[in-house]
């Protein structure tokens, strides 16, 4: 058929599907490409007075990301702050998606051996409070753990405990915050996979006198592990770049990535340095994504060569 | 032996009870082909999985050896199944697959390696052993799941409809195939199919199943020549029914009245009472005689040639239909035609009086 097409017809296919490619490279260009140029040549640049920048070319912002000069003595460092806080957002981010993994993991089990028409229910209970607005949850999270807050008041209340329990504005609280805003995505590439599992497959190990616990390692986790892995990075790339719920659930004192970045382009009035700690998250993520990329690329491997 | 006694599977409750299973008592010999045979939604799958430990029975006993299996989880059953859809597992390769059963049971490296190798070749198996289970075709894929569930060395090989993924021919090397796997290894085997020939041609004995319960055990050759019921009959082979009078029974034999007014004797069961009744008589067993010497007359309506046998499709004059099958012979000319006047007639004790 394709050899039928005349010259004429041929381009005009080609030109309408570059056409429908259009609107696509268009968002790409305007709404990651060129912000993204934008934000790496400010990096490069000194900062303004009030603010933006001076085109002045300058290491400086780089420099600063990791290491700080004394201001009387002119001496090196390693710039503590910086460094303490890209560990937490690497540390939070990590026990995040190893407690959303925890929690998602099973609910994910639990939905996929539901009868079929109760599966859509379950999975609306997952959806439901993830179509609600960021802020109000993570309101709610704190209205749930500050010290006045209803568990503390059931805890006393029940005498289980003295004087209420410091949980908000700590790290827990962080951590609590972003696993509840952040499970849905944990919960659904697993679900997708679980739900495609022939579970023969689980009988079949369990006939083969396979434990419970060796059927769930040997046979049930490497044949999701897609979904896992999937999950996992959906839960772990956002979580680096939290704002919100660092901000309202870490009280100012425990800040995040996301919070230093916006605290240079406010208050620092350093914006080469935020665009810097910026590229700096860029990269971390892209680490991410390339062991995502290759771990997946070996189950394909597995499963085609 | 296994030794199965009043099981029954109820799921649901009250009015919308379904019984899956309904008392249904059977002992398997040790080193048995046995073959439970029924249509779809007969029971004969509920039945394996409750051997298996996948189902639990609302009631009765299952004892291996004498012991009660039902306490058991399936992983602590030394029993393995061939699922239907072979269940291999994907991200292991072949090998990695027969092995799975033999780690599961903690066995020593060595061994395990040593069996899979027996394995293998048991199943012909041996160059395909680190192919992906994707890359191998349907019936290597059988094969490889008989081999994973004999590994182990169970006590009892449960297989249910293994064979009915496959196409005609590589079915009837299967058939043989298992055969010869149940001679060499000498477990008993429990084969579910929907397929009569298939059950006749590889049980030592077959139970035939309908509605959960079963309808009759006995050898291949006791199902076929002697149904006790007209559902057996049925599902089983081609079979004509005549609606005769019993007279008298005498031990396993029955004087009949057939519906021509002509008496003669036939098989029964010692339970048969005189009485209306009806006769199993199967096709290949009955002639076609010049209406003069026959039990029943009536007129050719019908003649189909099927290669190896011809189809005689005679209209009763009771108003029945009755078939008669006959070998084809080389030269043989034929020298019937539709709507000649001809006769039915079969040997005294050949027709089987059918419970109700």
């Amino acid at each position: 058929m394709a050899d039928d097409l005349s010259p004429a017809r041929a381009a005009r296919e080609r030109r309408s599907r570059l056409l429908l490619l259009t609107p696509a490279m268009i968002i790409l260009l305007l709404a990651a490409s060129g912000p993204l140029l934008i934000v790496l040549i400010y990096s490069f640049l000194t900062p303004g007075d009030y603010g933006g920048v001076v085109w002045k070319f300058s290491w400086d912002a780089w420099f600063s990301v990791v290491a700080e000069r004394d201001f009387f003595t002119d001496e090196l460092s390693f710039a503590d702050a910086h460094l303490s806080i890209f560990w937490r957002s690497v540390k939070l981010s990590l026990m995040t998606t190893v407690a959303a993994l925890i929690f998602g993991f099973p609910t994910a089990y639990f939905i996929a051996t539901r009868p079929k028409r109760s599966r859509d229910f379950w999975m609306l209970l997952i959806m439901i409070p993830f179509w609600t607005n960021l802020l109000i949850r993570t309101f709610a999270i704190m209205e749930l753990i500050r010290a006045e807050g209803t568990v503390n008041m059931l805890l006393l209340w029940t005498g289980i405990i003295d004087e209420p329990i410091q949980m908000l504005f700590t790290e827990f609280s962080i951590m609590l915050g972003m696993v509840y805003v952040y499970l849905p995505l944990m919960i659904l590439p697993i679900y997708a996979s679980m739900e495609r599992l022939d579970f023969s497959l689980v009988e079949a190990a369990y006939d083969l006198y396979a434990t419970r616990w060796r059927v769930l390692r040997r046979v049930i986790f490497p044949l999701v592990r897609p979904g896992v892995i999937a999950g996992s990075i959906l839960v772990f790339i956002p979580c680096l770049g939290a704002y919100v719920t660092p901000r309202v659930l870490g009280g100012g004192k425990n800040l995040m990535l996301g919070n230093l970045i916006e605290l240079q382009f406010g208050q620092g009035r350093n914006w080469p340095l935020g665009a810097a700690l910026s590229l700096s998250l860029l990269a971390i993520v892209m680490v991410a994504l390339i062991f995502y990329v290759r771990a997946v690329g070996r189950d394909g491997e597995k499963a085609h060569g | 032996m296994i030794e199965i006694e009043g099981v029954t599977k109820i799921y649901g409750e009250g009015k919308s009870a379904f019984h899956a299973l309904d008392d249904v008592s059977v002992t398997i010999r040790e080193n048995e082909f046995f073959t439970l045979l029924g249509p779809s939604g007969c029971g004969k799958t509920t039945l394996l999985r409750t051997i298996a430990g996948f189902v639990d029975p609302t009631r009765g006993a299952i004892r291996l050896a004498g012991k009660s299996l039902l306490e058991s989880p399936p992983h602590k059953r030394p029993v393995n199944t061939v699922f239907q859809s072979y269940a291999l597992f994907p991200h292991m390769t072949v090998a990695q697959n027969i092995a799975f059963g033999l780690e599961m049971q903690g066995k020593p490296r060595v061994e395990v390696k040593e069996t899979v190798a027996r394995m293998l070749e048991l199943v012909r198996m041996t160059p395909m052993a680190d192919r992906q289970t994707g890359q191998i075709s349907g019936g290597q894929q059988q094969r490889v799941a008989l081999a994973r569930a004999l590994a182990p060395r169970p006590e009892v090989l449960l297989l249910d409809e293994p064979l009915s993924a496959l196409d005609f021919k590589l079915r009837k090397d299967m058939q043989l195939e298992l055969k010869r796997l149940q001679a060499e290894t000498g477990i008993t085997f429990i084969f579910v199919t929907h397929d009569q020939e298939e059950a006749l041609t590889m049980s030592d004995r077959i139970a035939v199943m309908n509605a959960g319960r079963i309808r009759q055990i006995g050898s291949p050759r006791e199902i076929y020549d002697q149904p006790a019921e007209r559902f057996v009959a049925d599902f089983i082979g081609d079979t004509n029914f005549v609606e005769i009078e019993l007279l008298e029974t005498e031990g396993e034999t029955a004087g009949i009245r057939l519906p021509s007014g002509r008496e003669t004797r036939a098989r029964s069961g010692a339970e048969a009472r005189p009485g209306k009744a009806t006769l199993a008589v199967r096709p290949e067993h009955a002639r076609l005689v010049p209406p003069e010497e026959a039990l029943m007359a009536g007129t050719l309506a019908e003649i189909v040639y099927f290669g190896t046998d011809t189809h005689y499709h005679v209209a009763l004059d009771s108003g029945a239909r009755f078939v008669i099958r006959q070998q084809n012979a080389p030269h043989h000319r034929q020298t019937h035609a539709t709507g000649d006047r001809v006769g039915v007639s079969f040997a005294p004790g050949v027709g089987q009086v059918l419970r109700d």
